[in-house]
């Protein structure tokens, strides 16, 4: 399916609408065309194209709920899977936490999710930035190895309430792995976009070549606590999981990080360093995401964390409702305020430290500290008096964001990109923490 | 299905809260939905459609897949159920070599028209990137087997097992562990069927259905006093089975300080333990942090297996295909050439295999067409082989693939994925009792939990649902904020013994994730417990 207009989006939601005959029916419409390219061993390995689109319908009678869906859109195929809903939520049994239809709600204006630029990337595009970063690998006596991905796609949503949601999006993510031919260095960058126009994959493969070539003389440092730079990526690697944890109700029920003694939440409550402030806001023009989630509910500016204080939580429809409370959704990308100061000044304000390039594998240890373990991946280095002095081996640490959040010595300019864990997209300055604790050596490179 | 979809339909993970609503519920389809696989006949004649078009354009070699994946889920809460789902996801994938060079794409729209515009982008993707090759794609020689088929050998079709009779099972699972203490519980069953068709220039038309399960559960314990909580999973592994799995058989159970399983689980029974348990870990002691002997049972030394012996044996690893994302391996070839790296100790013995019943890689053909076979990776602690695929198996001289192809779906790209590895049972008899008894102080492991490994496999870090703390020879109860460091090549060669054949059994992960775009893949990994000497644990307790 080509992609859809808002105005045509509609047209053919209605038409599911007037078929239905549940209390409540609400349709989801999505679509998207998309490519990835994988090279390795400084050639192409695999690539394709991928088209795909889906008719979601959701019939309810009472609190019994029945979901179908559709990947044809004759207005025979369009009856049948609405008849098909209805018979199923007849056939369920009820569910007490069902929630009913949100009725029209007022979005804010669109951000910039759609680049036709991005839209328009073909499979020569993807194979003249490998030949690009390809290039820049066997100038540099290098092995490459990466991947390129784009998208573009619509989501579309219309209830029996009244409400009608439309986006469009495309993006555009971009990665590599340049190793000595020795394998005894390796750097990596990542980047992620919604316009192409802002991708630069040679630039980008310069950065990972300077790190391979840089990280090849690795010296095993003792493990132990130490004052380490963290760059955005691997930064948002391990904030992400505080994040993520962020729920209401597993709050209240007391079993989160966020659960008091003797019961209620932190909410409210200064749990971090006062530097610290999270927020997510839709119309950012570093970061545009859609203006309603998937559920239908608008997605505002919302700030999380303000100076170190829990100012707001994330709450399932039926949770804000049981608890009286507004109905915050997850937001689609999340931001972190910083200061002007780049990695460079960070690194030159640093009398001992590591810098800290990509974390890699990280998995929650303790739910209750939000305690992780994993490990630096793909360049590391010491730094002395404001320098970098020399590359060090790899490390397996275990740390908690909360604990790191608290252990802050300063932060750096915001800038975007994307989770290697999660895919994630974020706006978060470097930053320099006390007390980072690693607790053994890795001998991967 | 992606482990992101499946971490959001089921509400199960921290992250999962985060992801859009209309990706998760796309594909879910109506309950009444036949579960029978389409006409053979009527998959061969869109086969065609692709195989002649990709030639037509210039392809020497094509492979189609046209996919049925089906999901089924039912996910409850103490005594709710909060969702009942089936997702259904049907399309093909069409794989070329034109130029020398792989192209791929994909089309969920089953027409001829569209079939045939999709092998043509595959051979205009194949001939784009040809510029970019260095070698020609080299393919392992593989015969036809002209129309054949192959199915999971189940005894209950778990899709065909009335709904009621599922949401009964689960929510009397809830009632056990409350009534026993605990203050939430959710618990899932998880059905997967993939109807798969295969067809290959080679002249291979291969009509598989595979069938999988998976019961689990997360019980809590939240002590609202200290704000302290605890969590422990069902002790079931996912399988390649059908609904038996699920019907409790005496003769599956091994009795000792904690109930285990063997190819039948007990869903009720491990709820009621694991109840028990679950506040037994709430009182146990803080573990003091130093070198102890470990006794892993199967439940936990199942993902030590994955992390440590399954993925750096993967060719394509090795090779640096993989050194973008998933990362290297530090088995390189000149270790497995030389005939003599020791890998572990002399007890250490590990198969690679996709044929044993039960097990999660179990198929009769792969994704590219190959027949499924066992053979040895590690024997008496020396690396012997690895796991490979039609276009990589001439660099280990051999003249046929593994059989190793996977794909998660008709639209992804198939590519190497782990068959099922598993350590072998000691030869000589040897009890669990009798391994616990020589121990002066170590600690005894059951089920698994938190792991994280580096990218060439070397140090790994893992913990579990149960520690059990022994002191010259005997139990004495149970350690809390345990998790076990140690290097891979130590870790094996301190393995100083393996139980006997009786207590041989089966994990594994429906989510073993690989590649760019990232695929899920499921594996099983057997073993009997096994004793490992002087590992480094860590106290992993923190204050915030």
């Amino acid at each position: 399916m080509p992609i859809l207009s808002k105005e045509e989006a509609q047209a053919l939601l209605k038409k599911v609408l007037s078929y239905s005959k549940a209390d409540e029916c609400e349709v989801n419409l999505s679509g998207s065309d998309g490519g990835n390219i994988r090279y390795a061993r400084n050639a192409v390995s695999t690539s394709g194209g991928i088209s795909q689109s889906s008719l979601v319908v959701q019939s309810s009678f009472g609190k019994k709920v029945g979901v179908a869906t559709i990947n044809e859109f004759d207005d025979a195929s369009l009856a049948k899977v609405v008849k098909r809903s209805e018979e199923l939520a007849q056939l369920a049994p009820e569910n007490p936490e069902f929630v009913k239809n949100l009725g029209p709600q007022q979005y804010g204006p669109d951000a910039k999710t759609f680049e036709p630029a991005t839209a328009a990337i073909s499979p020569k595009f993807r194979a003249d930035a490998v030949a690009a970063s390809l290039q820049i690998a066997k100038e540099n006596k290098l092995i490459a190895a990466g991947f390129m991905e784009n998208s573009a796609g619509f989501n579309a949503m219309m209830n029996s309430s009244g409400l009608f949601a439309y986006n469009t999006s495309t993006n555009i993510n971009f990665n590599v792995t340049l190793r000595t031919e020795d394998g005894k260095g390796s750097g990596y960058i990542t980047k992620g976009y919604t316009d192409v126009n802002k991708l630069d994959v040679a630039a980008a493969t310069k950065i990972a070549a300077k790190k391979a070539a840089g990280s090849a003389t690795a010296k095993a440092l003792e493990p132990g606590k130490y004052t380490v730079i963290l760059e955005p990526s691997a930064a948002l690697t391990l904030l992400e999981t505080m994040f993520f944890a962020m729920d209401a109700r597993s709050a209240d029920e007391g079993r989160s990080f966020l659960s008091k003694a003797g019961g209620g939440t932190k909410l409210g409550e200064k749990l971090l360093d006062e530097r610290v402030t999270i927020y997510s806001d839709p119309q950012n023009p570093e970061l545009p995401t859609s203006s309603w989630n998937g559920d239908g509910r608008p997605q505002e500016k919302i700030t999380w964390v303000n100076k170190g204080v829990i100012e707001n939580l994330y709450y399932s429809r039926y949770w804000a409702e049981k608890k009286g409370v507004k109905a915050i959704p997850t937001p689609d990308g999340i931001i972190m305020l910083g200061t002007n100061d780049s990695l460079e000044d960070l690194i030159k304000g640093t009398e001992k430290g590591i810098l800290v390039t990509k974390l890699w594998y990280i998995r929650s240890v303790d739910p209750q500290t939000v305690l992780q373990t994993g490990l630096t991946r793909d360049g590391t280095f010491y730094i002395e008096n404001g320098q970098i002095k020399f590359p060090v081996k790899n490390f397996r640490f275990n740390e908690s964001p909360v604990i790191m959040l608290n252990n802050l010595d300063a932060l750096g300019k915001p800038e975007r990109t994307v989770s290697t864990e999660s895919g994630l997209n974020a706006l978060i300055p470097p930053m320099r923490i006390r007390d980072f604790t690693f607790s053994s050596l890795s001998d991967a490179v | 299905m992606k482990r992101r979809d499946f971490l959001y339909m089921t509400g199960l993970g921290v992250g999962a809260t985060l992801l859009p609503k209309t990706n998760a519920f796309a594909r879910a389809v109506p309950l009444d939905a036949p579960w029978t696989p389409a006409d053979a006949a009527f998959k061969k004649k869109l086969a065609d459609v692709a195989l002649n078009a990709a030639r037509s354009k210039g392809a020497t070699y094509t492979d189609v897949r046209i996919g049925r994946y089906l999901n089924q889920f039912v996910v409850t809460r103490e005594d709710k159920v909060e969702n009942m789902v089936n997702t259904e996801s049907y399309g093909v994938g069409i794989r070329v070599i034109a130029n020398g060079s792989w192209g791929f794409a994909a089309t969920d729209v089953l027409t001829n028209d569209s079939i045939a515009k999709a092998a043509e982008l595959a051979v205009a993707i194949a001939k784009e990137n040809s510029r970019l090759l260095t070698e020609p794609v080299q393919l392992a020689p593989q015969k036809g087997y002209g129309e054949v088929s192959w199915k999971t050998p189940i005894e209950k079709n778990a899709f065909d097992v009335p709904m009621k009779e599922k949401v009964d099972l689960l929510l009397s699972v809830n009632d056990a562990a409350l009534k026993g203490g605990a203050n939430y519980v959710n618990s899932i069953l998880f059905l997967v069927n993939e109807q798969k068709y295969f067809a290959s220039t080679d002249g291979s038309y291969i009509d598989q259905d595979i069938h999988r399960i998976w019961p689990t559960f997360s019980i809590t314990k939240i002590d609202e006093k200290t704000g302290k909580f605890e969590t422990r999973s069902a002790l079931s592994s996912p399988r390649g089975m059908g609904y038996e799995y699920i019907i409790p058989r005496e003769e599956d159970k091994i009795r000792g300080v904690s109930t285990l399983y063997r190819n039948r689980y007990d869903m009720l029974e491990d709820a009621k333990q694991g109840a028990a348990q679950v506040q037994e870990k709430m009182k146990a002691k803080s573990v003091e942090a130093g070198k102890y002997d470990l006794i892993l049972d199967p439940s936990h030394l199942w993902l030590t297996i994955h992390e440590s012996v399954g993925h750096p044996t993967e060719l394509d690893r090795v090779l640096g295909y993989e050194a973008n994302f998933a990362g290297t391996s530090f088995l390189t070839l000149d270790k497995w050439k030389s005939g003599k790296f020791n890998f572990g100790s002399k007890n250490v013995n590990i198969v690679a295999d996709k044929l044993q019943p039960g097990s999660l890689g179990a198929v009769g053909y792969d994704d590219e067409g190959v027949g499924t076979k066992q053979w040895d990776i590690i024997k008496d602690g020396i690396l012997v082989n690895y796991q490979t695929i039609r276009d990589q198996a001439h660099i280990l001289g051999l003249n046929e693939s593994q059989g190793c192809c996977y794909s998660q779906s008709w639209s992804d790209v198939q590519f190497q994925r782990m068959p099922n590895i598993s350590l072998q049972p000691g030869k000589t008899p040897l009890k669990v009792a009798d391994m616990i008894k020589n121990v002066e102080k170590g600690i005894y492991i059951i089920g698994d939990n938190s792991f994280s490994i580096d990218q060439q496999r070397y140090n790994f870090q893992f913990s579990g649902q149960m520690y059990y703390e022994i002191k010259n020879g005997q139990i004495v109860g149970m350690l809390n904020d345990v998790a076990y460091q140690s290097n891979t090549q130590e870790f094996w060669n301190s393995c100083v013994a393996v139980a006997d054949k009786d207590d041989y059994r089966l994990g594994g992960s429906f989510f073993d994730g690989k590649g760019q775009p990232a695929q899920s893949s499921a594996v099983s990994h057997g073993s009997s417990t096994a004793r490992f000497n002087g590992v480094n644990v860590i106290n992993t307790a923190r204050k915030i």
